[in-house]
């Protein structure tokens, strides 16, 4: 996926201001800044979830598989099947831990149970969720502890087998216990999936990704190599943020 | 590689369940049905007003202010049971107003935290009760007593008293326009009472433990700190209330006397536009008749639209500006 | 000293106050207690068999309530049935897609009055545009009169449960690709399903003792009246006549009726608010 001169207005707002950068197939690309400087909005122009609230606007390219996924024709519902998203608290559904799964899958594929038992096993598989809730299935997704919940969402977004992964600062919310699992799940996650994580916890970023951009007021400050970013960095401003210097 | 093979299936994927007009229906029904109660109460004004007219034709805006009220000559005004319902209300409300400040005083400052519930739960069943076992009660039940205790011990001490006396005057029946008012007031306590007990629980713990931290009493507080605090949802709870009272009908047509007359005094039976409503709708003959009662109808709606909407909008006031 | 209460004047002014707010809650009880007291005491005795198989008897003679209870029983029913899908659909829209819109506002504002408008103005409407035309009182007239008092309280409270489900649970749905349509009937509607439940509970409780706006539309009947199209026996609009009157058989049989309703709306009420906790505490 690349993006190009991305600008994104709130009402008058401009939130981003011309940015362009490439996230690379099959790897873990993380976006750190201070909060409020639209790292969050950015994630958010990559599925177009932005669009359920009205005076929201992006303008420039974001091209997925030779398409400007920012363009009018856009089908969003089929954008958003290519480009899954978790986000910073777990949300399961208001229904069974199968169903959690089962319902993102029902939406465009039409399975025989049988297939679809195993298709959810899978996705459940994947997230390292598996033997925890193999044996509760049918139980409610809200009975899950909140490391649990936060794998069942990722698993959700897993189980309609999307290109890309969009993660929401997913494991704000978490202890360190789960948040270990989740990053050592996303480090798994990588070798299939293109995933793009927005966090505000830097070592976080250090240990899961392999490039890492840095924003700044709606600014793409600096982009590159995450042991290049972190280790000599090109800018001043990335070098104060990630030394702790700065406000 | 991995895009080819996804886009092999999503091509599969968009005809199995991508029917996108249901959800434009599903969008266009849900928002026919709020047009619905959008224009439910034009519909309503429209309707009163064409089924009033002939008698806002013959007896103009002069029908507020004449209390004539004649089925045979067919001479009608709106004087009586205006003044009525008024007069009902307002004894409602001077009842209501401090006992729901009290309830909802102990229910936010006083009462331990496992009684709560309980207690607003009970007030809040006195407003499920419907209206015509109020009116029931009050006729067969309170009414006696009201009339043995009440009203003579009224008479006695307030009776002779200059100005005040007049409302006391005349045989103590137990049924009248005290009563209605008085059965009235427990009837909106509970609406008043839920108002107040949610604007007073918005105000910031904070506030309130600042102001007894410089050694304010718990009615200092609540008297200085939260009713200024909360006034403009006080009022709309007082509105509130009012807007109930005003259109109450049942209770208010067992116990008010139903008489066309005007007295001073708070003992005789009147009449109020819901009760004058009930009471001889079904039994109208002629345009007239039915058409002035329909006026009265419109008169009601009128009356209590203004107050409800005072009540709403200091509400909506209250959300923007105090954070409820 | 001008100017400064004593403490001790604060303290008894404090306590007078605090006194009389435990007396606004005893006086608030006292009428609860009376009411539900008198109730039990005259209705008890009315519930019999014979109250809910015979009909309303002429005066001086023995009978029961069934075709009054059937009645209302039919009415809430057909008012809820009508009143609770638009009340739904119409909370969906200012809830999901109108939110910030004109219509929106100003539909919740309307919805606002109309939820403590004068029912009998309700009657009266329904009278004009329906009972004139047809003809004839009805059944049908009842059920719809009532049925607009039901919508309210369902827009209302569905808006209210509607708005407490997390922004948060959409956007995870509408991430999945899911149409906006399959996110409010199969994500949003089932977060808030029991506060829903708890709207249409309350709007029955509502119904269930609703006379004014019976008395110009369903007008009543003294026979088995299973026919809407016809003028229709209810609970409320007996007891009204029969608490009028001047005969005691009928005025015994007008408190069990009431017994009857307080019970019913009472039940619906405690078990609204009952379900409205557990939701709570999820």
């Amino acid at each position: 996926m690349s993006v190009r001169n991305l600008d994104f207005f709130y009402r008058n707002y401009q939130a981003l201001k011309n940015i362009s950068l490439d996230i690379m197939e099959n790897k873990v690309t993380a976006i750190i800044g201070p909060s409020g400087c639209g790292k969050s909005t950015l994630l958010r122009t990559f599925n177009r979830i932005y669009e359920l609230y009205p005076g929201l606007k992006a303008m420039g390219e974001i091209m997925l598989d030779g398409e400007n996924i920012l363009s009018r024709k856009q089908d969003l519902n089929l954008l958003r099947v290519k480009v899954g998203m978790v986000f910073q608290m777990p949300t399961p559904f208001p229904m069974t831990i199968f169903n959690n799964i089962a319902f993102g899958i029902k939406l465009y594929e039409s399975l025989d149970r049988q297939v679809m038992v195993e298709r959810v096993e899978w996705a459940l598989h994947k997230a390292a969720l598996w033997d925890e809730v193999k044996d509760k299935l049918h139980q409610s997704g809200t009975s899950l502890s909140g490391g649990q919940q936060q794998r069942l969402c990722i698993a959700r977004a897993i189980a309609v087998k999307p290109e890309l992964i969009l993660l929401d600062e997913p494991c704000s919310g978490l202890d360190p216990i789960s948040t270990s699992r989740i990053e050592d799940l996303i480090s798994e996650l990588q070798s299939e999936y293109t995933i793009v994580i927005v966090t505000h916890n830097m070592q976080q970023a250090a240990r899961v990704s392999e490039y890492t951009a840095y924003m700044y007021l709606g600014e793409l400050i600096e982009f590159g190599h995450t042991k290049a970013i972190f280790t000599k960095p090109e800018k001043k401003a990335t070098e104060d943020y990630i030394t702790g210097k700065f406000g | 590689m991995l895009a080819e093979g996804f886009k092999a299936e999503a091509g599969s994927r968009a005809g199995s369940a991508n029917r996108a007009w249901i959800g434009s229906l599903f969008e266009l029904i849900s928002g026919f049905s709020a047009f619905l109660v959008f224009c439910l109460l034009l519909s309503i004004i429209a309707t009163l007003v064409v089924g009033s007219y002939p008698a806002l034709k013959q007896f103009h805006l002069g029908f507020i202010s004449s209390d004539k009220w004649n089925p045979v000559t067919e001479e009608f005004g709106a004087l009586v049971p205006i003044v009525g319902t008024l007069v009902t209300s307002v004894i409602a409300m001077l009842i209501a107003i401090p006992v729901s400040f009290g309830i909802a005083l102990f229910l936010t400052e006083l009462s331990p935290v496992w009684f709560k519930r309980p207690l607003g739960t009970a007030i809040e069943l006195l407003a499920a009760i419907p209206s015509i076992i109020y009116g029931m009660w009050g006729l067969f039940v309170f009414a006696p007593v009201f009339a043995e205790t009440v009203q003579p011990w009224l008479k006695a001490h307030l009776g002779k008293v200059a100005l005040v006396g007049m409302l006391f005057q005349g045989p103590p029946m137990g049924i009248g326009v005290l009563t209605a008012g008085l059965i009235l007031a427990i009837m909106v306590i509970p609406y008043i009472a839920a108002v107040m007990r949610d604007v007073f629980d918005i105000v910031p713990p904070k506030l309130k433990e600042s102001a007894h931290a410089i050694g304010c009493t718990t009615w200092e507080v609540v008297w200085h700190i939260v009713l200024p605090y909360t006034r403009a949802g006080v009022l709309a709870g007082i509105m509130l209330g009012l807007g109930r009272a005003l259109g109450e009908t049942m209770a208010v047509t067992f116990v008010i006397g139903n008489a066309h007359n005007l007295h001073a005094s708070l003992f005789m039976p009147g009449n109020s536009i819901a009760s004058t409503l009930a009471n001889e709708f079904t039994e109208a003959v002629g345009d007239l008749y039915t058409s002035s009662l329909m006026y009265l109808g419109l008169l009601l709606f009128l009356i209590t639209f203004v107050v409800l909407a005072i009540s709403r909008l200091l509400l909506s006031r209250l959300g923007r500006h105090e954070g409820a | 000293m001008i100017g400064i209460s004593p403490y001790s004047r604060r303290r008894f002014i404090n306590f007078i106050g605090l006194a009389f707010s435990l007396g606004a809650m005893i006086f608030g009880l006292f009428w609860l207690g009376w009411i539900i007291f008198t109730l039990l005491r005259y209705g008890f005795g009315g519930l019999s068999l014979d109250l809910f198989t015979k009909m309303t008897p002429p005066p001086g003679s023995a009978g029961g309530l069934l075709n009054a209870i059937f009645g209302s029983l039919v009415m809430s029913l057909v008012a809820t049935l009508i009143g609770t899908p638009i009340g739904i659909l119409a909370a969906t829209y200012l809830s999901e897609y109108g939110r910030r819109g004109w219509l929106a506002k100003v539909t919740r504002f309307i919805n606002d009055i109309l939820l403590s408008a004068p029912s009998i103005v309700i009657g009266l409407f329904i009278y004009s545009i329906y009972v004139v035309s047809v003809g004839h009182f009805s059944g049908w007239a009842g059920a719809i009169a009532l049925s607009l008092i039901v919508i309210p309280v369902v827009v209302r409270t569905t808006e209210d449960m509607l708005r407490l489900v997390p922004d948060q649970l959409r956007e995870a749905a509408a991430a999945l690709g899911s149409p906006r349509w399959k996110i409010i009937v199969f994500i949003v509607y089932r977060a808030a399903k029991a506060g829903m439940l708890t709207g249409v509970l309350l709007a029955m409780a509502r119904i269930s003792g609703e006379t004014a706006p019976l008395l110009f539309t369903a007008l009543n009947s003294q026979f088995w009246s299973p026919n809407l199209n016809a003028p229709m026996a209810n609970l409320p609009v007996v007891i009204f006549q029969f608490a009028m009157s001047p005969y005691q058989d009928w005025h015994d049989l007008a408190w069990a009726g009431a017994l009857l309703i307080t019970l019913g709306v009472l039940g619906f009420t405690i078990l609204a608010r009952f379900l409205l906790r557990k939701k709570r505490y999820e």
